[in-house]
């Protein structure tokens, strides 16, 4: 691995014991010796089990539902089905999107795998086994399975629950100046169209979701473990639904074993546990099997894309136009900001300076799992730029240019900072020839044009992807984002015990990014505590203030801001005390991470636990000074941080099999500054583990009538170690202006930067065939097929 | 992971309400998957990856085993590795009354025995310890390539040759490989043993020559000097079924023309199958690589692939025939070569 240090204001400084660095994470201790404490681990002393029936139609009228003989199973205690759940008015819930869906479908099914009936019984094994004793009689319907057929004037109307829906249609969304766009297309020397599609992916975490609800009647008061990326929006959604006040439920997220945005929507079962543990007065776990995740819960990408780009005959970007059609499956159940149904499409121009650009989406409901936004996709973020890095590369192709040479000329400047994009985002600050500098110099870039020039001579296929992205991630500012009108803020606590131990308390969940450790060192480097000595408590709405939670990369930019913040609210209140302590004005006192001294006589200081002592203690504080050493803060972003990277993939086809193998992956990120690096790289190695996944063998593919063929981990492979190179990671440093401590995220980059390099790679390497573009995954028989001129969308 | 069977292609086509490909019409008895009941396919499909009750057993002896065979019939099932058949239960694909576990049956079938003229190789051998003998890769190279590319060390840490022949999964790597080399399985009953060919074996996709209350006992290969073997497998990803797997084995005679020559293809119809067309089209004739391509459209012409996620019919048939030419080529230059050293070292495998 090749970590290329860079040298900017801003350095890595690993060898620091106090603060950002290179620290083992404090959570690993108990994950690797599984010690994790995950929701199916959880025990309850009287819990019952609750298991889904589900829909084997993707799309039926429900006739009847008899659940008697299920009833008289001796281990169940209750069943549950639509009509049921109707008479409490409980039948459907809100979606993240504005839209309703389904608890326990009553009057249709809709997709495959739909919840149509709950058992709640006194084992797991009695649950399932009732399950069979349900009789559902469906009456299937024609299903809407391609989304370019779902607006077709003889398509079965899938929403037939939404008053005077007459169609498919889900919502249409534009942006960008589409006249000008077209002005600038009219008058370009060079236009390159071309279709892509961007698969339905599935994040596939490796814990499920799962719920155990415990309703207590004597005090009213409602507990739910959840696999949630979001617990204190989950509260409030529970809170209006359930006519509860927030005070009245906690939700509580343990261990979660991956999101990666899966765990974001609220999900029927969570809403079962919690009417099963209402009726039966126990504790009732949920724990949704591998299908069951894989075929019902939220889906990624499915993206049918127009991509069509102009430039002036020596490589000039000048604009780029797109059309989308969006499948958002049977239900609105997208987790994105409410005014951005695409998410964050609009910033498909990518990190080109261009003169026009413009967008026409229409979304539409088919009979698919509904869903849209997960799998690390930065609120769409990731389709966005795989579209973009497509098109340059097909420009590339038809201008015969170097992809990065074509890439060079038409970057943002850095003097251009912050840009305004064509689609109204405004970046806040990037430096991209440096960051494409040093990746082509890491990959030995003309060392590889070289080598794949023999190899062409000689037949081989080698071919070389590049990819730059500028990421959009930290959403968001309250006054134009929000989730059902929770603004997107995040609040961080900090108490400092008397001792100078600390705790900092966090409205964001961690699913495995490292929080407890990142976070205590943002504090460590603001306060001087040691981050060992920095408890961080997340995950419990009892215990942490009001934020809207983990995803979208958005941690580190919004909570990672309002724990740096807070930090120094309470090191402004110890220096107040400090000034009280060594008898000397605040303007006299020096703070050098951990301790004030006084300017000119360092030997006069007090160490920050010794503030804390002094803070709880009996001695006198300075005038107008309460005691205690604590503060809190709401944080509310005032742009949202835009890291960027450039990545470059070798790979090599067998012209015999078509099969491809990565050999090589530099990728090279700017996440501003670095807090852990040890953690940043893991979240890159991750990402780019999974673009390998969905450029080359992930998709949840449907057949004619709606049947998911993805239901299974043998039907939807997720790639292993020996699909993967060994990561080749290098960075450079851009502050972002606006984040206290000049951080972006980083979450999702890898994931989003990664497909376009690798399908770049590979059709680089079919260009002897004439190849200008393959749909993903790219299997080895979509890459003969490409070989043989045929190059099909994927289905 | 080793399975045997598409699992939600199997739900799906239940869902559709039809019979799933490859599973027995409902109350038929079954060598394969047992008593498959369509209603619990049906709504088992997408909830049940917990098992519906079954009772247990565990043998000690190949007599123990044979006698609770005899005594439950069809509604018990051997279990060696399990790595088919439990997660086939877990979804409700297959249900069975009994499990009869035979794993205590290792001492005695499994072994990997060198006699003059044959191999034989006890149905219970584990894949990790096919992967590791020396003496199988010797005389037959083509079980050591098929190992590495068998799913993934757990799964060859406990699965077994004759669970995998048992299963006669379409895709299955070691029938692939035994009806290259032109197996003869040893099943035993109440009554004694018998001998059946490898092409005899299999009778359809998941299902066996092996009776209700048989065992598959053994392997034995032939071994014929100046002879040698190659697998080569194209999967999506490492541990995945194949796309399409091909083995070959070649025979020379003493003028180094081709005396025998087998090729064995996975994945491309409802069992592993051979291309009886090749040894006719091959014997007699110096080894070249015409004659593989000869031999490899003869494979694409005599194979029967299906489109399925993996990839489309056509691609199948094209790599069978390119697998063949590169499993014949690999198999004639082996031959006198010195077996390459080291490869059993598991822990150089890969995943």
């Amino acid at each position: 691995m090749t970590t290329a240090p860079a040298r900017t204001a801003f350095e890595d400084n690993d060898h620091k014991p106090v603060g950002h660095g290179r620290m083992l994470r404090k959570e690993d201790p108990r994950f690797i010796r599984g010690k994790g404490r995950y929701i199916d681990d959880l025990q309850l002393p009287g819990m019952l089990h609750l298991a889904v029936l589900r829909s084997p139609f993707a799309h039926a009228k429900v006739v009847s539902v008899d659940t008697g003989l299920a009833e008289e199973h001796p281990k169940v205690r209750l069943v549950v089905t639509g009509a049921m759940l109707a008479e409490k008015g409980l039948a459907w819930m809100p979606t993240l999107s504005n839209d309703v869906q389904a608890v326990l479908a009553t009057d249709k099914v809709r997709f495959q795998g739909q919840e149509v009936a709950f058992v709640v019984a006194e084992d797991r094994y009695a649950a399932r086994d009732a399950l069979e004793l349900i009789d559902v009689e469906y009456e299937p319907l024609d299903p809407v399975v391609d989304v370019r057929t779902a607006l077709s004037a003889d398509a079965p109307v899938i929403r037939d629950d939404l008053e005077g829906k007459t169609d498919n249609h889900c919502f249409d969304w534009e942006t960008g100046d589409a006249a000008a766009t077209d002005a600038v297309f009219a008058r370009a020397d060079v236009v390159v169209s071309e279709d892509i599609v961007y698969p339905r992916v599935h994040p596939a975490p490796m814990e499920t979701c799962g719920a155990v609800a415990d309703y207590d009647a004597v005090d009213g008061r409602l507990t739910l473990w959840s696999t949630t990326q979001a617990p204190h929006a989950h509260r409030t959604l529970y809170a209006i639904v359930a006519g509860l006040p927030e005070h009245k439920i906690r939700v509580v997220a343990p261990d979660i074993g991956g999101g990666f945005g899966n765990k974001v929507p609220i999900y029927p079962g969570y809403v079962c546990a919690i009417v099963g543990s209402l009726l039966t007065g126990k504790p009732v776990k949920w724990v949704e099997d591998r299908s069951e995740n894989l075929t019902s819960t939220g889906f990624a990408r499915d993206y049918v894309m127009r991509g069509e780009i102009a430039a002036t005959a020596d490589g000039r970007i000048l604009a780029l136009r797109t059309h989308v059609l969006a499948d958002h499956g049977a239900f609105n159940g997208t987790a994105a900001p409410l005014k951005y149904p695409a998410g964050f499409f609009g910033v498909f121009t990518g990190s080109y300076d261009i003169e026009a650009a413009s967008c026409k989406m229409t979304a539409v409901y088919t009979n698919k799992a509904p869903g849209g936004v997960a799998y690390a996709c930065s609120f769409r973020v990731t389709e966005a730029v795989y579209l973009v890095e497509r098109m340059v590369d097909c420009l590339a192709y038809e201008l015969k240019a170097d992809p990065v040479a074509l890439r060079r000329k038409n970057f943002i400047r850095p003097d251009q900072f912050p840009y305004r994009t064509r689609t109204g985002w405004v970046y806040d600050s990037g430096n991209y020839a440096p960051t494409m500098e040093l990746a082509t110099r890491i990959a030995g870039y003309d060392e590889l044009r070289a080598e794949q020039a023999a190899k062409r001579e000689r037949g081989e296929l080698m071919g070389i992807g590049v990819s730059f992205f500028t990421e959009a991630v930290g959403a968001g500012p309250r006054k134009d984002m929000d989730i059902l009108g929770l603004g997107m803020a995040d609040g961080c606590e900090l108490r400092v015990h008397p001792t100078g131990k600390a705790v900092v308390r966090l409205s964001v969940q961690t699913q495995g990014q490292g929080h407890e450790t990142t976070f205590a060192q943002i504090v460590a480097e603001e306060i001087g505590i040691p981050p060992q000595d920095i408890e961080v408590v997340h995950g419990d709405t009892d215990q942490t203030p009001f934020g809207l939670g983990t995803y979208g990369s958005r941690s580190t930019p919004v909570s990672g801001a309002a724990a740096a913040l807070v930090a120094r609210k309470v090191r402004d209140k110890a220096k107040l005390i400090a000034s009280g302590m060594l008898e000397v004005s605040v303007a006299d006192l020096e703070w050098s991470k951990g301790a004030f001294h006084v300017k000119g006589d360092p030997s006069a200081s007090v160490t920050i636990q010794d503030v804390a002592m002094r803070a709880h203690g009996a001695g006198d504080l300075p005038e107008g000074v309460e005691g205690g050493l604590e503060a809190q803060i709401c944080y509310n972003p005032e742009n949202l941080t835009y890291p960027h990277g450039a990545y470059i993939c070798v790979v090599d086809i067998d012209p015999g099999t078509a099969k491809v193998t990565v050999r090589r992956f530099v990728a090279v990120d700017d996440c501003g500054t670095r807090i852990n690096p040890m953690i940043i790289e893991g979240q890159v190695h991750g990402g780019l583990t999974d673009g390998v996944g969905m450029a080359l063998m992930e998709m949840v593919s449907f057949d004619e009538d709606g049947n998911c063929l993805s239901g299974s981990l043998m039907d939807y492979l997720l790639p292993t170690a020996l699909e993967v190179p060994d990561w080749e990671t290098g960075f450079t440093v851009t502050p972002s202006p606006h984040h206290p401590i000049g951080a972006k995220g980083i979450g999702e980059s890898a994931t989003v930067g990664s497909p376009p390099a690798l399908v770049n790679a590979v059709v680089d390497a079919l260009r002897p065939f004439g190849v200008r573009h393959a749909d993903m995954p790219l299997t080895p028989s979509r890459v003969w097929e490409a070989m043989q001129g045929r190059a099909t969308p994927p289905n | 992971m080793e399975h045997s069977v598409e699992l939600a292609e199997l739900a799906v086509d239940a869902a559709a309400l039809q019979m799933p490909r490859h599973v027995p019409e409902q109350g038929r008895r079954s060598k394969g998957l047992g008593r498959v009941g369509h209603r619990a396919v049906l709504k088992g499909a997408f909830s049940m990856q917990v098992p519906a009750p079954f009772e247990y057993r565990r043998a000690g002896t190949v007599g123990e085993a044979i006698g609770l065979l005899d005594r439950l019939g069809d509604t018990a099932r051997l279990v060696a590795g399990g790595h088919s058949l439990l997660p086939m239960m877990k979804l409700r694909l297959a249900n069975f009354e009994y499990l009869i576990d035979i794993n205590d049956l290792h001492g005695e079938l499994g072994f990997v025995a060198v006699e003059p003229g044959w191999i034989r190789i006890g149905a219970m051998t584990r894949h990790r310890e096919l992967l590791e003998s020396d003496p199988l890769a010797a005389a037959f190279p083509i079980f050591r390539d098929a190992e590495r590319v068998i799913a993934d060390p757990v799964v060859r840490n406990r699965g077994t040759l004759g669970g995998s022949l048992c299963q006669a999964d379409p895709s299955e790597d070691l029938s692939a490989v035994c009806t290259t080399l032109d197996a003869r399985c040893v099943i035993r009953g109440a009554d004694g043993e018998r001998v059946v060919p490898m092409a005899d074996f299999h009778q359809g996709p998941y299902e066996t020559a092996v009776g209700d209350a048989e065992i598959l006992t053994e392997i034995r290969l032939p071994v014929h000097p100046n002879g040698s073997s190659a697998y080569e497998k194209v999967e999506l990803r490492a541990g995945d079924w194949a796309v399409v797997s091909a083995g070959a084995a070649v025979r020379l005679d003493d003028e180094g023309l081709i005396a025998d020559a087998r090729v064995g293809l996975a994945a491309v119809g409802p069992n592993t199958a051979g291309i009886p067309g090749i040894a006719d089209a091959l014997r007699g004739r110096p080894p070249s690589q015409e004659l593989y391509e000869q031999a490899g459209d003869l494979a694409a012409a005599g194979c029967d692939p299906v489109t399925d996620r993996r990839g489309s019919a056509e691609y199948k048939r094209y790599l069978a025939r390119e697998l063949t030419v590169r499993v014949l080529r690999t198999a004639v230059a082996r031959i006198g070569a010195p077996p390459a050293a080291g490869d059993g070292d598991i822990n150089r495998q890969g995943v």
